[in-house]
């Protein structure tokens, strides 16, 4: 990315990072968004993480995107793992195990199979 | 003598390689001693002396900042250091437990080290995770939800 | 893949269960079979909407919707209104959640986001997520747009006062440092969050660590510095790697260093660890430990604003005080200063903890009252036992009893009711607890955190935790609730710094509130909250026993005799007050006496 050098430039950045999550809901890509703060390491967040790595790899899962996020404030359900499908709303699991992990990849990112039971609000 | 020897040659390496990364400058003292008590395990003496000569200043404030951090130590620790955290958050959750299990599986106090050299025993004020509580470090590894039955499983973790 | 057009969440918390969520879970499902619509809206079993007293409650996505109050009887009009229809049916929507849905999103009807507003939303290591929730134009507004003195003038006028918890207004704090004499200043973010329980500061850092850089880098702006530092504390590793990402994705889009959006104003930024010291949090310990020298307190004045790091003038604020200034910049004093009290404006975080139903962090107006933060966003006192008392502030902090849960919450009704606001940690005290152990808990706590250089804290605060277990322990004595009085204000008025001067408050709250369970421990030798282990007696209830021999078979130091399916007896000399009895016990026959 080049340097900003003016508002002008920063605007700019804005704009390609908002088209760039419209491209993504649009297309109907699959973010799957894993809290990486210190709670959920904790907590096991990076098991999961691993977890999801792998099932991506194993089931050739194709336009997933994998990113991470800060604490979202539901420390006790942590590890926690969002998932979103193009423009749905985003979904959001909590105590997400590694065998969770690969369930809610195999069933909600593959399949389009929400799987409520580890479903909480935030 | 020749273990010895080794020994000095190790501690003045790390020594240098902390003065070398921060720079040798008072303001940078705490980020060395930091660096260093991270790749022994704890500040030795002769290192002590080393950055006292290269900072130009003395082993005695040197000592006297060392001693202060509750992080810092100036005595040996062993290979893995075990970080128990001792707040009250967790402490209501089955801290104290999970502490006994530490102490009973190690057959330490807290601040000793296992004869064989293998784990230090400290505890820790929080660390900010009491939703996932009770919570140990081990080195730089965070377990949260931690019960004491789980203790025996995550040592054997550490070689 | 199949896809929902809308999601349904009905909310099943133990309250919203209560007043019918399941019947209500079924009524829908009924109707979107009946209407044919169960292929294209999906109903889901949550918790914690945040509305349950008015529940039973659901949340209807995408549209964000919140219904509160419907009852079986009329899903078939809200099916047909919402989604056959489309239409938002109003009578069941309130208000209030409507406005602050949407304009911050936030969970509960009683809380704000304004701090957390990007924390668990954004990648925190992706600069361009920043960005597109308009990261860095506050940055840009006041470098392109306003002169140093109207950025300071801003925040002034929103309101904003220090977080880290005295509550020093913000804008006069820029202000004394842009007018101490000399050129070279600081800005200093004061991460080291040591409070037990608290841990907002880490959330922010973990999870928007640029809304404290671009913070930053306005104070430095505005007072005209040109170097920062963020003292974080050791025990927050991931805090500090977060922010050294941070940091280098804004250099390297040139939000940091020379010339900054061609305004050719500079500012840079560096994180300093600390090494585990809570004194460090006190701001001329963090000076003296960035300095690298032991983080030991000086006398204030000179204050930081005109004698900081290195001599130098320098400002030094909180994580989150830094964090809210972009927003004040974006939106508007005015818009600031409409949340909150008369002389406290804004929002505040709130570490929730102890016997609560929901525990964690919150972000609430000023101006809300307690019961409303421990009833309606805490979700009330767990096993529904009665509320006895709230820790406030930390360490240093006091504990307020229940007839002050209508106060509406400020710096000042705080100081009023004998506490502060700290860093704002709340620990819920149910009514098992015993308020001498609560501030002998807090005590230990500071005791071993005072960094020993003036004699009031280092020798007092032992001291006063002497006293304190030894009342616990039985061994109290007639005339140490006097004692403890006159070393709390000796401590008080002659500790060099905040950490010593607040080191009473947990004893001479719970003296203003809690004498008589003092005076039981000392005069009848009783802990009323049947806490303390030296002044309780287990005993066996010869109804409730059946001799089942189990409690005998498990008392470490066999302290319980009886023959089988006879009533069993513990020994009161013998007993160590382990309570194992009590828990092995299958029929409730150990009580406390």
């Amino acid at each position: 990315m080049p340097t900003i050098k003016s508002l002008e430039d920063l605007k700019k950045i804005r704009e390609e990072a908002l088209e760039k999550r419209k491209v993504k809901s649009a297309s109907g890509q699959i973010q799957v968004i894993v809290g990486m703060g210190t709670c959920g390491i904790a907590a096991g967040a990076r098991d999961a993480m691993k977890a999801i790595l792998e099932t991506i790899q194993n089931e050739n899962l194709e336009g997933v995107i994998v990113t991470q996020t800060g604490c979202i404030g539901l420390c006790e359900k942590e590890p926690i793992v969002q998932v979103v499908v193009g423009d749905q709303p985003k979904v959001t699991y909590g105590k997400v195990s590694p065998d969770i992990a690969r369930q809610i990849m195999k069933e909600h990112v593959k399949n389009g199979h929400v799987v409520k039971e580890y479903v909480i609000q935030v | 003598m020749s273990v010895e020897i080794k020994r000095s040659e190790k501690v003045i390496e790390v020594v240098n390689s902390a003065i070398e990364k921060y720079g040798a400058k008072r303001e940078e003292l705490i980020p060395i001693l930091n660096e260093v008590n991270r790749q022994l395990g704890y500040i030795p003496t002769e290192a002590m002396e080393e950055i006292s000569r290269r900072l130009k200043e003395p082993k005695s404030t040197l000592f006297g900042v060392a001693s202060f951090y509750h992080m810092l130590s100036t005595k040996p620790r062993g290979r893995h250091v075990i970080q128990f955290c001792e707040s009250a958050p967790c402490h209501v959750v089955g801290g104290r437990e999970v502490f006994e299990a530490l102490k009973e599986e190690l057959q330490i106090e807290p601040n000793e080290t296992t004869p064989d050299g293998k784990w230090t025993l400290i505890t820790t004020s929080c660390l900010g995770v009491c939703s996932v509580g009770p919570v140990v470090v081990i080195d730089e590894d965070i377990y949260g939800n931690v019960d004491a039955r789980k203790i025996p499983e995550i040592l054997a973790r550490y070689e | 893949m199949k896809y929902y057009r809308s999601h349904v969440l009905v909310c099943v918390d133990p309250e919203c269960l209560q007043k019918g969520a399941h019947e209500l879970v079924d009524a829908l499902q009924d109707e979107l079979v009946a209407t044919g619509l169960i292929d294209e809206v999906q109903v889901l079993e949550t918790s914690r909407i945040g509305g349950c007293s008015l529940g039973p409650e659901m949340m209807v996505y995408p549209e964000g919707i919140h219904y509160v109050g419907v009852t079986p009887d009329d899903v078939p009009y809200l099916v047909e209104e919402h989604f056959l229809k489309g239409r938002v049916v109003n009578k069941f929507q309130t208000p209030v959640t409507k406005a602050v849905d949407e304009e911050l999103g936030a969970p509960t009807q009683k809380e704000v986001r304004i701090v957390l507003r990007n924390c668990g939303k954004i990648d925190p290591e992706n600069i361009e997520d920043y960005i597109a929730e308009d990261g860095y134009q506050a940055l840009a507004k006041v470098l392109t747009e306003m002169k140093p003195e109207e950025v300071i003038d801003t925040v002034l006028k929103s309101g904003l006062r220090g977080r880290g918890g005295a509550g020093f207004p913000t804008g006069k704090k820029w202000q004394f440092t842009r007018q101490a004499p000399g050129d070279i200043k600081y800005v200093v973010c004061n991460a080291d969050e040591g409070d037990p329980g608290a841990f907002m500061n880490r959330r922010v850092l973990e999870g928007d660590p640029h809304s404290v850089i671009e913070g930053m880098a306005i104070a430095a702006y505005a007072i005209g510095a040109h170097q920062g530092y963020i003292y974080c504390r050791a025990e927050y590793p991931v805090a500090v790697s977060t922010l050294n990402i941070a940091i280098q994705q804004a250099r390297n889009l040139g939000l940091l260093g020379k010339d900054i959006l061609g305004s050719g104003f500079d500012f840079d930024l560096e994180v300093r660890m600390g090494a585990g010291a809570f004194v460090c949090g006190e701001e001329t310990a963090l000076i003296a430990s960035i300095e690298g020298r032991r983080g030991e307190p000086r006398p204030r004045p000179p204050f930081p604003a005109v004698q900081g790091l290195w001599n130098k003038p320098t400002n030094v604020n909180n994580v989150e005080t830094y964090s809210v200034v972009p927003q004040i910049i974006l939106k508007g004093a005015e818009w600031y200063a409409s949340y909150g009290t008369e002389k406290s404006k804004g929002t505040k975080t709130f570490a929730l903890a102890g016997d609560l139903n929901h525990t964690g962090l919150i972000e609430v107006p000023f101006g809300i009252t307690l019961r409303e933060i421990i009833y309606d966003v805490g979700g009330g006192i767990k096993d529904g036992k009665a509320f006895k008392a709230v820790q406030i502030g930390g360490p240093m902090g006091g504990c307020v009893p229940a007839e002050y849960l209508d106060l509406p919450l400020d710096y000042e009704s705080l100081a009023q009711a004998g506490t502060i606001m700290g860093s704002g940690g709340m620990i819920v005290l149910d009514e098992d607890t015993c308020m001498v152990d609560v501030a002998r808990y807090f005590m230990d706590f500071t005791q071993e955190e005072s960094c020993g250089k003036c004699t009031p804290c280092r020798v007092g605060t032992r001291r006063i935790l002497e006293i304190l277990t030894r009342i616990c322990e039985g061994k109290g004595r007639d005339g140490d609730i006097e004692l403890l009085e006159d070393l709390c204000q000796e401590i008080r008025t002659n500790s060099l710094c905040g950490l010593g001067q607040g080191a009473p408050n947990p004893v001479v709250s719970t003296l203003r509130y809690f004498r008589h369970e003092y005076e039981a421990h000392i005069y009848e030798k009783r802990c009323p909250a049947k806490v303390c282990r030296a002044l309780i007696r287990y005993e066996i209830s010869p109804e409730a026993c059946t001799g089942c021999t189990v409690c005998a078979r498990n008392c470490p130091v066999n302290a319980i005799s009886g023959e089988r399916r006879q009533t069993h007896v513990i020994d009161p000399d013998t007993c160590i007050r382990c309570g194992i009895c009590m828990q092995v016990c299958n029929f409730n026959a150990v009580i406390i006496n």
